[in-house]
């Protein structure tokens, strides 16, 4: 018998015995809503939840009206932060966008070298959604330009629409299982603020391993 | 040879009177719960969330077979290849045979405690590997060789100081005291170690098994890293990380992040579904998933103490334990400390050589009241005295028993007993706290209050 067979075997034998406790069924997703933090019930509410999210978790939040300005304002930041290599994925609002900057763009979309990548001053990517309850960002292999993009450049930009802005992470799920089925992307990531720790003396250090900086331009 | 019992006790005496380490902890304690109890009330109703979750770990836990069998048939579907140990040893040479396959020479690690319960990276180390931990607490403790201090917090017992003193040592590397510049150095070294690793190795928080995927949960992006570049991911997990539905996690998520470190969420939440898909830009070629029972189904099977398997490993009980507080996590001489660590021991290693675990414990309730998932730990530290009496009685505690249920079962001798203690303790007045002493257990760092100069029962007659 494989050891497989083996540890099934053994469990099944051991849940002959019932336990005593709870109520058997799962939780609806109102009934997790009901305890979760609220949210707020209109979208505008929402945004300015995701933004104060946001504030407190360090990440720079951008509102932008229109692709214009999204290009202008990136472009001073390029400016104020220095970058001279970029990392982006194709797409309309990440790849088209980083191209206009006029730097070197390193595209993570077909085995990207992880040296030279590791090497950009910052990776720019497009996301599933923004969730307002935690201030998140939620990529995926596919929609953010594969795994690395979005960790291993010291800065992270992500271009989000406004109608991408979801409620609470139950809306998140709901999202993705809506949007990708029985064919899920091979990562996915709620990106909650800059990469950070607290293991010396719990004291709050950003830019751990993964990004220092995390700034979000909604359009 | 000493046992596990004598240790813990030569190490608490040790511990519990050190001034610094106690100041360390109570500080790093008092920040958590200060975060925790803020986060706690942003939820609507806290309450409510900890049985909707030990209602989905119940169910999750009670079919166990049929989820796990799922878990694994999802992630082969999409390429996975599954690994299924019995053991410790089965699980190590599952890796092990990953690594000879891969021809792997440099490996780096993201924080995972199944694997210090097999104890992977000696296992490693000593098969000539290049092993670096990359979580930043892992990291620092890996460097001086010691075990992991907290479940969550692997360095919270050291100052800056030291952490500073062990750099420069270790990596002649450390410009100052500053949190942040020594989080820059270890961000320095381990860069260069994700970029150059065959393998990773990572640990996980739950196990989806309507997706197939695992979950990641951690704030520094060190798994993430850890997950994307090396050409082969290697997940190592407990069979019990189950849960039901992808969903699940829009609970257990945030609950994760409040009480292991006082977030609303962790930096990265992250879920592996298998390795690069068609499509994709990067991620590793194999992605190895290896489950582990090393004796959780006997756990699984005693019906008294199961919903223990519900246990996400959130250091909850850990941060509100006195006895944790008191004698530190390094006591534990165990893979996981604590409340749980306590209760779940004697199951992993044999209840006759960990059973003292469960003495020490006031049994105040804290774990319990505590843990996000309703596990009912402090009953489960008592039902462990029980089954422990049962395996191996100590001689002191018969004796002692023998004497006193006679005594206390008659009113005159107990009667006597009491007016007894009152000279008895005129005696013990020149010897308190030496060895002479019969209760300097107790008298040696404590006060014995002295036998009142009148019984209960006295005063009511004389009143009467």
């Amino acid at each position: 018998m494989s050891e497989r067979e083996n540890i099934l075997a053994r469990l099944r034998e051991a849940l002959t015995v019932p336990a005593q406790g709870h109520a058997a069924g799962l939780p609806t997703t109102d009934e997790q809503r009901r305890v979760l933090p609220a949210v707020g019930a209109t979208a505008d509410e929402q945004l300015a939840l995701f933004q104060k999210n946001a504030a407190e978790l360090r990440a720079d939040f951008q509102p932008v009206r229109d692709h214009a300005e999204l290009e202008a304002k990136l472009r001073a930041l390029a400016g104020t932060e220095g970058w001279k290599k970029i990392a982006a994925h194709q797409g309309e609002l990440a790849g088209t966008t980083a191209r206009a900057l006029g730097l070197p763009v390193l595209l993570t979309d077909r085995s990207p070298d992880k040296n030279e990548l590791a090497a950009c001053d910052a990776g720019i990517s497009e996301c599933d959604a923004l969730v307002a309850q935690t201030g998140s960002v939620l990529v995926t292999s596919r929609s953010a330009g594969g795994r690395a993009l979005s960790c291993l450049p010291p800065h992270h930009v992500v271009i989000a629409r406004r109608e991408q802005l979801v409620a609470d992470l139950p809306a998140a799920f709901e999202l993705l299982q809506q949007k990708y089925g029985a064919n899920y992307p091979s990562m996915i990531s709620f990106i909650t603020g800059p990469s950070r720790t607290g293991d010396i003396e719990r004291i709050l250090v950003l830019g751990a391993h993964g990004p220092k900086k995390l700034t979000i331009f909604v359009v | 040879m000493t046992t596990p019992a004598a240790q813990f006790k030569t190490d608490a005496r040790r511990v519990a009177p050190d001034l610094r380490h106690r100041d360390i902890i109570q500080t790093a304690m008092g920040k958590y719960e200060t975060v925790r109890d803020q986060r706690k009330s942003g939820f609507q109703d806290w309450q409510a969330a900890r049985e909707l979750a030990a209602r989905t770990k119940f169910q999750a836990v009670n079919h166990l077979d049929q989820y796990l069998a799922e878990f694994a048939r999802k992630l082969e579907a999409r390429g996975t290849k599954v690994h299924w140990a019995s053991t410790d040893a089965q699980a190590r040479e599952i890796i092990f045979s990953i690594l000879r396959q891969k021809n792997a020479r440099v490996i780096v690690k993201s924080k995972t405690m199944t694997s210090e319960e097999i104890h992977l990276n000696s296992a490693m180390v000593k098969a000539g590997y290049e092993v670096v931990e990359s979580d930043l607490g892992e990291f620092i403790v890996q460097l001086r060789e010691e075990a992991p201090y907290h479940l969550v917090f692997p360095s919270m017992h050291l100052t800056r100081g030291e952490i500073k003193d062990l750099f420069a040592e270790k990596l002649h590397d450390a410009p100052s005291d500053n949190p942040e510049d020594l989080t820059m150095v270890a961000r320095r070294v381990l860069r260069k170690k994700y970029l150059q690793a065959d393998v990773g190795i990572t640990g996980a928080n739950f196990a989806v098994a309507e997706t197939g995927m695992v979950s990641i949960t951690e704030n520094e992006g060190n798994a993430r890293l850890t997950a994307a570049l090396p050409k082969t991911m290697i997940t190592l997990i407990g069979i019990e990380k189950i849960l039901p539905r992808l969903a699940d996690l829009g609970l257990f998520l945030p609950m994760l992040a409040v009480m292991g470190a006082g977030q609303a969420l962790t930096c990265y939440n992250t879920m592996y579904g298998g390795p690069r898909q068609p499509g994709e830009g990067d991620g590793p070629e194999e992605f190895h998933v290896v489950l582990l029972d090393n004796r959780r189904s006997a756990l699984l099977a005693d019906a008294e103490q199961r919903d223990t398997l519900g246990c996400i490993r959130c250091g909850a009980c850990l941060n509100v334990c006195p006895i944790f507080r008191n004698v530190g996590g390094h006591t534990y001489a165990t893979t996981y400390g604590g409340p749980i660590g306590s209760v779940l021991t004697p199951h992993l290693r044999g209840l006759a050589q960990w059973k003292h675990l469960s003495d020490a414990s006031s049994l105040c309730g804290a774990c319990t009241e505590t843990c996000p998932i309703k596990i009912d730990l402090h009953h489960h530290l008592l039902q462990n005295r029980r089954n422990g009496a049962r395996v191996k009685p100590g001689w002191f505690q018969k004796i002692a028993f023998k004497l006193y249920a006679p005594i206390a079962n008659k009113p005159a001798l107990w009667s006597l007993a009491t007016k007894l203690a009152r000279v008895g303790q005129i005696f013990q007045k020149p010897v308190i706290g030496t060895a002479f002493d019969p209760a300097a257990a107790w008298t040696k760092t404590r006060d014995l209050p002295p036998v009142a100069r009148q019984s209960f029962r006295e005063w009511w007659r004389e009143r009467k």
